[in-house]
């Protein structure tokens, strides 16, 4: 099989240009909706074994004792989602003094202070492991003839990465805390690092081949051969992987249970994105930075 | 013996063993039989449990800030550390399953799995600590004397001479309440902590032993004084949420407000007693900031369908390695196999707590486990397809996939340590099951399926190429 993967670059350019230009609307005009480890706030889950009230006398109900931000969902046959601002104690027994006939099934309330220390935990934390990773690739891929610089391939591996697929996941994310209420919670942020470890993962295997086959190039062939040929040799592998990773995260996503539901979709997206941006970004992108590079001098 | 054979029967002894260790329970029934007919007897092994946490098993987890303004800054590491304590023996006293509690910074979060009632559990936790002294009740030693007295009559010997059997061998006589002679006889007074102003260690001018200096208020003063006044030569006991902290005997009347404790304690436990003596009367002030409750229900569910789901999903994978890269898609199978059985010793043995999201970090990691053996086996086949042969292309597959495997490998390994040190335990839960797994993936990509493969490399199975590629 002989693809040139490289030829239409410019067709996945558009298709990933249009992907991010909405994703980043989402984000903006959307914005994510926080989850409450982040945001601060309660959330009270409770059954109703007998007569489930409506939403609304629920909400009147605790309005009336004086809390804020109550938003009501609904879950399954007989059980409420409440969540309301974060609650101490006494404000939780009143609350559970409010919801008559509803049993508790879960209920957590975090301080406003630790939800935003929590939050910029997770973005030092993002930072950090791809700073670290563009460095570990430019060590890694330094023995090479200079014809594409080491670091070069760790801005792309990790740019892609971090510019494409995580913010392609959040824009869904932003799409889906529009319209379902989804939250972004610590699970999607660690399904967010997850990606970005294994898009990474993902374009360096590819990056490899192209530092080999560059370096068994004796004929003098142009990058773009190379590149190519690179990827039609690794092609099988990177789908290979994806489709069992997927195979384990689609019977997760259907049979695994609702509490993993939005996190291993996360996973799905990212491995999707991740596999995607490898075969048809990443090599792309290193030959249109290098003739670029050249054209200059 | 051919290293190749060596290698492949020091692998299967080696899964064998780790089988046995974090299964025992087969292996134990087996050492009963053997033990029943062998005049020595082989030890057993001892069975481990998995550590739930608490999103699988139910409970919950309180998070609290201690108001440490008021506290220099030197003493606040002790402060804390004296806290963390009391919390852990309110929790015991309290009677569910192990808690944990741990510190970090101004914050301590605490764990307690099996409790589904959040009110009483906070309750327990925010009760003032309490510290009382305790002094020997003279109606108890009168009861306790005459029970001495009927005891020695009924066995015909004296208290010295008594054994503890033959103590417990009053359990069938006809003496009632004969236990007393064995309870302690403290009757609790008026002096309690709230009238300690301080509680510190210092060295006794004469005998050079650690002594604790209890200071106290003026009320106190007078207490003890009137206390310490009735008590001459008897012991005084302290008293920290109910369980005894020490007993001393008193020397003389004591009055000016300042007690001495001398008792069988080194220089570390006198720190520790004052410490646990000063924040009893002086608590920090902790203020609840996050609360959360789990019910076992949810839990119970969600682990049984994702351990189901997991299952599916490497059935799936088997399937697919098979049907793609025949022979030796079937020993990554069978690597795979060890590999989960390694990872599953490695959470027994270290022990890891297993999470939710710590079971998602594991099913990722065997994803990971996949690539490497995918990475080997196209490079493998690609050197077949050129024409060598069996063997070389398995040195070569080996060779080539290397450094995708090592740098792939590696960058995610930093992504995972890098969660481990910056985020909460709900997330390094799952950094941890990660981090192991891709550890173990490298062992067995490397090591383990590299054996079966030199096994099969120079035998009749090498000749059928169908077979490989």
């Amino acid at each position: 099989m002989r693809f040139e993967f490289t030829k239409y670059r410019k067709i996945y350019y558009a298709f990933s240009g249009i992907l991010l230009l909405l994703s980043l609307g989402g984000i903006v005009f959307f914005g994510l909706v926080p989850g409450i480890e982040f945001a601060g706030g309660s959330a009270l889950e409770v059954e109703y074994p007998e007569e489930r009230p409506s939403p609304e006398s629920i909400i009147e109900d605790l309005e009336e004792i004086g809390l804020r931000e109550v938003s009501v969902r609904l879950l399954g046959e007989d059980g409420v989602l409440v969540r309301t601002e974060s609650a101490d104690e006494e404000t939780y027994r009143k609350i559970m003094g409010v919801l008559e006939g509803a049993t508790e099934r879960e209920f957590e309330s975090i301080g406003p202070a630790v939800g935003e220390e929590l939050r910029n935990m997770s973005i030092i934390a993002i930072f950090v492991a791809s700073i670290l990773v563009v460095l570990y690739i430019a060590i890694s891929f330094r023995e090479e003839d200079g014809s594409v610089s080491s670091l070069r391939y760790g801005f792309i591996a990790t740019g892609i990465a971090f510019f494409h697929d995580v913010l392609i996941v959040l824009g869904i994310f932003a799409l889906l805390g529009y319209f379902y209420d989804v939250q972004v919670t610590i699970p999607i942020t660690v399904a967010l690092l997850t990606t970005l470890g294994y898009s990474i993962n993902d374009t360096v295997v590819i990056f490899d081949r192209i530092r080999e086959n560059l370096r068994k190039n004796k004929s003098g062939e142009d990058l773009k051969t190379i590149i190519d040929r690179s990827l039609n040799n690794t092609v099988g592998r990177s789908v290979g992987t994806s489709v069992t990773t997927l195979f384990v995260l689609f019977s997760l996503l259907f049979f695994g249970g609702s509490a993993l539901y939005y996190f291993v979709l996360a996973l799905i997206l990212g491995v999707v994105l991740g596999t995607y941006s490898s075969i048809f970004l990443a090599g792309a992108l290193v030959l249109d930075w290098n003739s670029l590079t050249k054209n200059k001098k | 013996m051919k290293i190749k054979n060596v290698t492949i029967i020091l692998t299967v002894l080696l899964l064998a063993l780790i089988y046995v260790v974090a299964f025992p329970s087969s292996f134990n029934r087996g050492v009963e039989t053997v033990n029943k007919r062998v005049p020595f007897s082989v030890p057993m092994l001892e069975e481990r449990d998995f550590m739930f946490g608490l999103d699988l098993q139910g409970g919950a987890y309180l998070l609290y800030e201690a108001d440490l303004s008021d506290v220099p800054m030197g003493e606040r590491t002790e402060r804390m550390e004296g806290l963390r304590d009391l919390i852990e023996r309110r929790i015991d006293l309290y009677g569910v399953g192990e808690s944990m509690v741990q510190v970090r910074g101004e914050r301590i979060t605490v764990e307690i799995p099996g409790a589904h009632d959040l009110d009483e559990a906070i309750d327990i936790i925010g009760e003032t600590p309490f510290l009382d002294f305790r002094e020997t009740s003279p109606e108890m030693i009168e009861r306790q004397q005459e029970k001495w007295e009927e005891i020695e009559d009924y066995l015909g010997k004296s208290m010295q001479e008594m054994t503890f059997e033959d103590l417990m061998g009053l359990q069938d006589s006809e003496i009632e309440d004969w236990e007393i002679v064995l309870e302690n006889t403290y009757e609790i007074t008026e002096l309690t902590g709230r009238h300690l102003e301080n509680a510190r260690v210092v060295m006794h001018p004469t005998t050079r032993e650690p002594t604790i200096t209890l200071d106290f208020n003026r009320e106190g003063a007078e207490l003890f004084e009137e206390i310490t006044g009735r008590n001459v030569g008897m012991p005084l006991a302290t008293f920290l949420d109910g369980e005894m902290l020490q007993e001393a005997t008193v020397q003389e009347k004591i009055s000016g407000g300042e007690a001495q404790i001398t008792g069988d304690f080194g220089m570390e436990e006198a720190y520790n007693i004052a410490r646990d003596l000063r924040i009893g009367a002086l608590p920090v002030p902790i203020e609840l900031v996050s609360q959360q409750s789990i019910g076992p229900a949810l839990g119970e569910e969600s682990l049984e369908v994702s351990v189901q789901a997991g299952i599916f999903g490497f059935l799936l994978v088997s399937v697919f390695m098979v049907l793609i890269y025949r022979l030796p898609g079937l020993f990554s199978v069978l690597a795979l196999g060890g590999y989960i059985l390694i990872v599953l010793f490695l959470f027994k043995i270290i022990p890891v707590t297993l999470t939710l999201s710590g079971i998602a970090g594991l099913i990722l990691s065997v994803g990971m486990a996949i690539d490497a053996n995918i990475l080997i086996l196209s490079r493998m086949r690609e050197e077949i397809r050129k024409g060598n042969n069996v063997k070389e292309s398995i040195e070569k597959g080996y060779n080539n996939a290397w450094s995708s495997i090592r740098d792939g490998n590696f960058t995610t390994l930093m992504v995972a340590i890098i969660l481990f040190f910056i985020t909460t335990s709900f997330v390094r839960g799952f950094a941890v099951t990660l981090i192991l797994g891709i550890l173990a993936s490298l062992f067995v990509a490397m090591i383990i399926n590299r054996a079966f493969l030199a096994y099969c490399e120079e035998s009749k199975l090498a000749k059928f190429k169908k077979l490989w590629a």
